[in-house]
Formats: C-alpha cells, sequence, structure tokens
C-alpha cells in the first residue's frame, strides 16, 4: 500500500466536499459537505499514523470526531432558528447579516 | 498486500461515487444517505490502516448519531420530504473550476512530495489500550478542552433551539 493512495483519496473527498460548501444553497446541504471535509482530514492523519508508526493520529482523529458531532450539533441549531424566523433554510436568508 | 489494494480501491471507488452523490442530488434524504454509505466507507479504511478503535467510533458517532441528527434538521426544517429544485446556488458552477483546481494543487504536491513512498508492510494493529494511554497522558489537556466544548455545544444547541 501506497502512503499517496490514501492522501490522493483524502484529497479527492475534501475537494468533493468544497464544491458542496460553494454550489449549495441549502444550510443542510452545506453541513453534509462540511462532514466529507472533516472525514477526509481523519483520513489523512490515520494514514499519517500508520507511515509514522504513532498512535498520535489516531488521538487527533478521535478529537476530531467529537468537535464534528459539535459542531453539526450547533449548526442544526442554528438553521432550526433560521427556518423559524424565516421559514426557509436557504443561505441567501442570511444576506442580511452582513454588516 | 495485494488483497488490501483491490479492498482499498473497491471501498475507495465507492466513497467517491457516493461523495458526488452527496453533492449532487436533489433530495435532502437521498443526500444524507449517501453521506452515510462515504462515512462507512471511511470506517472500512480506517480498519485496513489498522485503526479499529477510530473505526468503530467513526460508526457509533457518524453513523449512529450525526446522521440521527441529520434527518431529525432535515424533517424539522422541511414539510414535504420529496426532491427539490431549488438546492444550488445560482452561481454553482463556480464550484467545479474551484475545487479542480484545488484537487489538481493537492494532487501535485502529494506526488512530489510522497513519490511511490510505501506504508509499512506488517504494522501491527493499534490497540485501544495505547490510545487511551495518549488520551489520558499526554493528551489530557486537549480532552479537557474537548469535554467543555461538547458542553457548551449541548447548552447553546437547547439555548438555540428552544421556543420561547
Amino acid at each position: 500500500m501506497l502512503v499517496n493512495q490514501f492522501l490522493i483519496l483524502a484529497a479527492v473527498l475534501f475537494c468533493i466536499g468544497v464544491y458542496g460548501v460553494i454550489a449549495r444553497r441549502n444550510a443542510v446541504m452545506v453541513l453534509m459537505s462540511i462532514e466529507l471535509i472533516l472525514n477526509s482530514v481523519n483520513l489523512n492523519l490515520i494514514a499519517f499514523a500508520l507511515r509514522n508508526g504513532s498512535a498520535d493520529g489516531h488521538v487527533f482523529a478521535l478529537y476530531i470526531i467529537a468537535v464534528a458531532a459539535a459542531e453539526v450539533g450547533v449548526g442544526l441549531a442554528l438553521v432550526l432558528l433560521v427556518y423559524r424566523n424565516r421559514k426557509s433554510i436557504g443561505l441567501e436568508e442570511l444576506s442580511e447579516m452582513k454588516g | 498486500m495485494v488483497a488490501q489494494n483491490i479492498a482499498f480501491g473497491i471501498v475507495a471507488a465507492v466513497m467517491v461515487w457516493g461523495a458526488l452523490r452527496v453533492v449532487t442530488v436533489n433530495n435532502v434524504v437521498h443526500a444524507a444517505l449517501w453521506l452515510v454509505l462515504v462515512l462507512a466507507g471511511a470506517a472500512a479504511q480506517y480498519v485496513i490502516l489498522a485503526a479499529e478503535f477510530v473505526a468503530i467510533t467513526q460508526v457509533l458517532v457518524y453513523i449512529g448519531a450525526v446522521m440521527v441528527l441529520f434527518l431529525f434538521g432535515t424533517m424539522l426544517t422541511r414539510a414535504r420530504i420529496g426532491a427539490e429544485r431549488e438546492l444550488n446556488n445560482k452561481s454553482w458552477w463556480l464550484g467545479v473550476p474551484s475545487s479542480v483546481l484545488l484537487l489538481g494543487v493537492i494532487t501535485l504536491a502529494l506526488v512530489s512530495g510522497f513519490g511511490d513512498e510505501e506504508l509499512p508492510k506488517d504494522a501491527a494493529v493499534v490497540s485501544t489500550q495505547e490510545i487511551s494511554d495518549l488520551i489520558f497522558g499526554p493528551y489530557l489537556l486537549p480532552f479537557w478542552a474537548l469535554s467543555f466544548v461538547l458542553l457548551v455545544a449541548v447548552i447553546g444547541a437547547i439555548v438555540l433551539a428552544r421556543k420561547d
């Protein structure tokens, strides 16, 4: 197994996630794309943990999973709040927030 | 080693296909189900990379908890569950060149940086004990910080989503 096959898979997933964040209008879909990005980072960390022969990468991957769970919880609460005020979760509804 | 490469190839193809469907499909619930496929594929890759504990955590937290949260979010914010026209921005096509460009740059950097470096052949599976020794040893402070992050996220989500 090459190191690069895992890293390039993670890069492909990362770029698909970036495309989703740019292209999607629905806030829930943007959050799903962010999950794709976080997962690609985790794949990188685990691959480097195996390459370097240490378990540090595993610890970071677990921390990222926990942070992602917190992020989804708060993000969906925000989406719910936007929906309650605007009856829509299109991100263009938030354009009034710019200063 | 050959068997591992075949497993990697199959799972990677499924993951990339699932990820593409997540960002292109016109139905929020279908996108969530495709995302489950990608997350399960990531768990399989962790097993290939000898990371059992992270793979199990991935299944428990992502497929178990985060996806339920997504489906609840979809349910609470959309009365109808069917296909929708307006899931994409008007300028969605801008995402294609930017992400392709990003992929090109990252791939170039990875190929020139790592070339065809091999992973260690017979690496032992990282045991849960080893990970817990690290978490409750050198990484204890980030662990505490993370506990507070989760606590704040729980309280924040309750405060935000509560009806007054």
